[in-house]
């Protein structure tokens, strides 16, 4: 590896060095504070490092690597969100009880995974970067293990997800043993010559799909979604729901401009039916749900289904609608669970609609916060999500996949209800005065609530001036020539 | 920028209404009655100001364009012609009366509410304003998210039901509006290689028959639904009866106006040889509304479930003129518009006002109120005859101009419409004979207007006789949008009699020299 490659990989080299190094101060003195001053610095110096790269055309690292404008877009992404998690862990984990250093070690080590994917091309990298990131989600999810439920998420997600990665392993050994080869251009060229995908080539493709469909939670692989986001701790929800899930996208995205995947329709087809299985199974699931994380949970299956039908449109349009669209999420659904997080108390997280009924009026500034994500969420104006089912729409609408297209208005009306039931939950009046809670440390709170109004003003700053970010995501695709040439 | 500030003012008026709760309980009050206003006072200087310059040439009286998402090609438009105007002076003049109507009614959560109503207020404005379909339907949705909290927090007892099903409603239809811009969008941006949601430039666009059909059903949607038309009205009796006065008010006053607004300006100029396909169904739909929704008001016992039911019918009447396609009918539109808007909005009032002082909406149990309190009375019944078209009110030219244009078009469905006002006079006779002269069944003490309710009811009362007696002065403002909406359709006729063009104007002169005369007659 040469001097330049180092300085390519600088993101993951920082976070790879701000792990051992967490490891090492925990093991000479244990202090939340301190570790938490570790990692959250080095988000920022991970993320500060990409501007050095901010102007590159594509950089190869043969042959697992590439680090192009789309590559480093994401990892900031992943990075900026990892950021803010940590954050909020930080205000969640002080008021508890169990060990809490070792949560930031796996945190970082989880969004490592996660950058790795987006910048992977080689079967080896890809796969080196899913288990990084699974490995260190199966301990983060059952972290709070004294909890009831905990383990039992913990135990679903490990169970499932290894069962996954086989079959992610298995095709990957199909497409190798059709192909000849791991690389992603290497694919390519070998399909090229392909007009139709011969059976064990796609047999390998429909393996994958599996293990991939199964980090995304697009249905049929949604199963454990709703458990573990209810039993793992309300900041680690959101880091599986947001930078776990985009790392997947990003990689998926990657390979399948590279592979040039649209050309077959039987490819199209399951893609679709996904899409469309995810919109609607979530979406209705949603609507029986009492329990707030639940509700987020099939939420995020169904947004998985929107981002679909922009990925199937399968043109620069399509690419740069999932970026915006995974931003607007990103930021949403953070927001979201940080409220979640903010009003948990030690014993439990606060996931049922009675924690919120009658909000409005007992603490205006969170239900506002929550209401506006909530909101963002059904795809509103003046708020990001709105932006982003805008752009959507007009991707699929500009490559005239109507039927995906009505599914998702259809479905953006039934999210509607659920969404809106949280919010009049929210302005109820409250049954009986809740006793005032405890105020927690200034230096805690302000964390949270700085953090939340953070997210919420960048929300509304999206969804009402759109420009900036558009013109961002812009640039990146068109630095990335030969992903989108198509 | 003129036009920005009235959006500014009344979305920082809300702003600083919902903080200002904080230091005094009635400052709320106080500073939404002042933003109002002074958008009010700021749209009276416009139509007193402008409109001589500019009759005839452009219909524009005044434009503003900011880029917005320049990469997509949304823009920051809005232009004020003499139908925005109109809706504009509308929309402000009944804001004004909500927060009146409001001031003893709503007592919990003062600030919120009043944030909820400058903020609906704001995106009526906008809607009205905008030229930008992008910006159009940013505002149609803005609208939304207020109404939904001023029915589901200080509604009725059914409220939490009727704000899902308004919300609802609206939402989907909204988002198929969404899909027909886009469609727009990218073909008049792979016809002629600018992307772009400018009006202007998409008025031009030419669309392949079953494109225009599939694009206008889109808008329609949305139009329809809000309006609304038979069979997609069943949101409106209950969002109406459950708001509470202001929300109620706001509703059947402006927000259904946006419909009627959306089809003269994007139906019309947009689609004009499907919306020509389209007409007749849309006017038997229009017929059908006026009868059904006459017939649902009479059989109604709850006083806002009746009043809501006459909208369903008197709006009616605006989609037979819409898609009757000539000036007369345009015109009664229009004026049924801002007549409509006036009385089912006073007869909302008069229903807040009884609610207030009996704490019921059940006419059974109303009644002998005509001695009790004669001024509340006398308010009452203006409105009631106003309803029932009776002429030397608003309602009478409004009608009545819609039905020599819809002649015109479509002989018998014309008929039909004829009957409903037949019928709007049983209805309307009935509230006033339940509720004020038949014998009272309970002793109730009824106290009559207050000085505050007093200066909600006389502008009222004065606006609807002025429109009723002379109201040359709305056909005059609006004269040249109506043209402009209908060029689309008299291009026909000027190309097959190329001399007659100068002609126009002159014909179009003595039609309002005509219509003066008739409305003289039955006075």
């Amino acid at each position: 590896m040469s001097q330049t490659d180092f300085l390519h990989l600088m993101p993951l080299i920082i976070l790879a060095i701000a792990a051992l190094l967490n490891m090492l101060v925990v093991a000479a003195w244990r202090n939340h504070k301190i570790i938490y001053v570790i990692t959250a610095v080095s988000f920022v110096a991970a993320f500060l490092s990409l501007f050095e790269l901010r102007d590159i055309t594509a950089h190869a690292i043969e042959p697992l690597f590439v680090i192009d404008g789309f590559g480093v877009f994401y990892i900031g992404l992943i990075l900026a969100t990892a950021l803010v998690i940590s954050m909020l862990s930080y205000a969640y984990f002080e008021q508890r009880e169990e060990q809490k250093e070792e949560y930031y070690i796996l945190l970082i080590l989880s969004t490592l995974g996660a950058c790795t994917l987006v910048i992977s091309t080689h079967f080896a990298s890809l796969f080196l970067g899913l288990e990084v990131l699974s490995v260190a989600l199966y301990s983060l999810i059952s972290y709070l293990r004294t909890r009831e439920r905990s383990d039992e998420a913990g135990i679903k997600y490990l169970i499932l997800a290894a069962f996954s990665s086989a079959f992610l392993l298995f095709g990957m050994a199909l497409v190798y043993y059709s192909t000849g080869t791991m690389t992603f251009a290497g694919i390519a060229t070998a399909m090229k010559d392909f007009q139709e995908l011969p059976i064990l080539l796609l047999t390998g493709f429909g393996m994958m799909i599996i293990g991939i469909g199964f980090k995304l939670s697009v249905v049929p692989f949604h199963m454990w979604t709703p458990d573990v986001y209810e039993g793992a701790p309300a900041p680690v929800t959101a880091f599986i729901a947001t930078v776990s899930k985009g790392g997947v996208l990003g990689l998926l995205i990657r390979f399948f401009m590279e592979v040039d995947g649209f050309r077959y329709p039987t490819l199209i087809t399951i893609f679709s039916i996904v899409a469309i299985a995810s919109m609607i199974a979530g979406n209705l699931l949603a609507l029986m749900q009492t329990n707030v994380k639940r509700i987020l949970a099939y939420s995020s299956i169904s947004h998985l289904g929107y981002l679909m039908v922009a990925f199937l449109a399968g043109d620069r349009l399509g690419v740069e609608a999932i970026t915006f669209y995974l931003v607007a999420y990103f930021i949403t659904m953070v927001g979201a669970f940080g409220v979640v997080a903010m009003l948990s108390d030690t014993e439990r997280d606060a996931e049922l609609l009675d924690d919120y009924r009658g909000l409005l009026w007992r603490r205006p500034w969170t239900a506002t916060a929550f209401t506006a994500m909530l909101l963002s969420l059904a795809g509103i104006p003046l708020t990001a999500g709105f932006v982003g089912k805008f752009y959507v729409l007009a991707a699929g609408v500009n490559t005239q996949l109507w039927l995906l297209v009505a599914m998702l208005v259809l479905n953006s009306v039934i999210g509607l209800y659920y969404y809106i039931k949280v919010v009049a939950v929210m302005f109820q009046q409250p049954e009986a005065e809740a006793e005032p809670r405890p105020r927690l440390r200034p230096s805690i709170y302000l964390a949270s609530v700085g953090t939340l109004a953070v997210l919420t003003l960048l929300l509304v700053l999206v969804g009402v001036y759109p420009a900036a970010l558009v013109e961002v995501i812009q640039n990146v695709f068109s630095t990335a020539p030969e992903m989108v040439a198509k | 920028m003129i036009l920005l500030w009235m959006i500014v003012i009344l979305m920082a008026g809300g702003l600083l209404a919902w903080l200002s709760k904080k230091w005094h309980p009635e400052l709320p009050r106080w500073i939404a009655l002042f933003a109002v206003l002074a958008d009010f006072i700021l749209a009276v200087y416009l139509w007193l100001t402008l409109p001589a310059a500019t009759l005839g040439a452009s219909p524009w009286l005044l434009q503003l364009e900011i880029p917005w998402i320049p990469q997509w090609g949304v823009n920051f438009i809005l232009a004020l012609d003499g139908l925005s105007l109109l809706m504009l002076l509308l929309t402000f003049f009944l804001g004004i009366l909500c927060v009146l109507v409001s001031w003893r009614e709503i007592q919990t959560k003062s600030g919120f509410f009043h944030f909820n109503l400058m903020w609906v207020l704001a995106g009526i404005t906008g809607v009205f304003l905008t030229l930008d379909l992008f910006l159009f339907y940013f505002f149609w949705e803005v609208m939304l998210i207020p109404m939904y909290f001023l029915i589901g927090i200080w509604g009725h007892a059914n409220r939490t039901y009727a704000a899902f099903k308004f919300f609802l409603f609206t939402q989907a239809s909204g988002l198929l509006m969404l899909l027909a811009i886009l469609g727009l969008y990218f073909i008049h941006g792979s016809q002629t290689g600018t992307y772009t949601f400018n009006y202007f430039e998409l008025l031009g666009t030419t669309l392949a028959p079953e494109a225009a059909r599939l694009l206008m059903a889109g808008f329609l949607a949305a139009f329809l639904v809000k309006l609304p038309v038979v069979p997609f009205h069943s949101w409106l009796p209950d969002a109406h009866s459950e708001a509470p006065t202001a929300g109620s008010v706001v509703l059947a006053g402006l927000l259904l106006k946006t419909g009627a607004y959306g089809l003269l300006r994007f139906v019309l100029p947009l689609f004009p040889t499907a919306a020509v396909e389209f007409a007749p169904w849309a006017m038997l739909l229009g017929a059908v509304g006026i009868i059904y929704g006459a017939v649902m008001a009479y059989s109604q016992t709850d006083l806002k479930r009746l009043a809501a039911y006459t909208s369903v019918s008197h709006m009616g009447f605006v989609i037979l003129g819409v898609f009757a396609f000539n000036v007369w009918a345009l015109q009664g539109v229009v004026m049924q518009m801002i007549a409509h808007g006036l009385s089912t909005g006073a007869l909302f009032i008069v229903a807040g006002l009884l609610y207030e002082r009996l704490h019921t909406r059940d006419m059974g149990q109303m009644g002998g109120f005509w001695a009790k309190a004669p001024k509340l009375g006398v308010f009452a019944m203006v409105f009631v005859m106003a309803s029932l078209g009776l002429p030397g009110l608003g309602n009478f030219i409004a009608e009545f101009l819609t039905l020599v244009g819809s002649w015109q078009a479509n002989n018998w469905l014309t008929v039909i419409a004829t009957i409903g006002i037949v019928l709007a006079t049983a209805y309307s006779l009935r509230i006033m004979q339940k509720v004020f002269f038949e014998p009272a069944p309970t002793d109730h003490p009824l106290p009559d207007l207050s000085a505050r309710e007093m200066l909600i009811a006389v502008p009222m009362i004065a606006l609807i006789l002025w429109l009723g007696l002379y109201p040359q002065p709305v056909l005059d403002t609006v004269q040249p949008s109506i043209n402009q909406q209908l060029q689309a359709y008299q291009e026909p006729e000027v190309k097959e009699k190329v001399a007659v063009v100068e002609a126009v104007p002159k014909a179009e002169l003595s039609i309002g020299k005509d219509k003066r005369g008739k409305t003289k007659v039955p006075l």
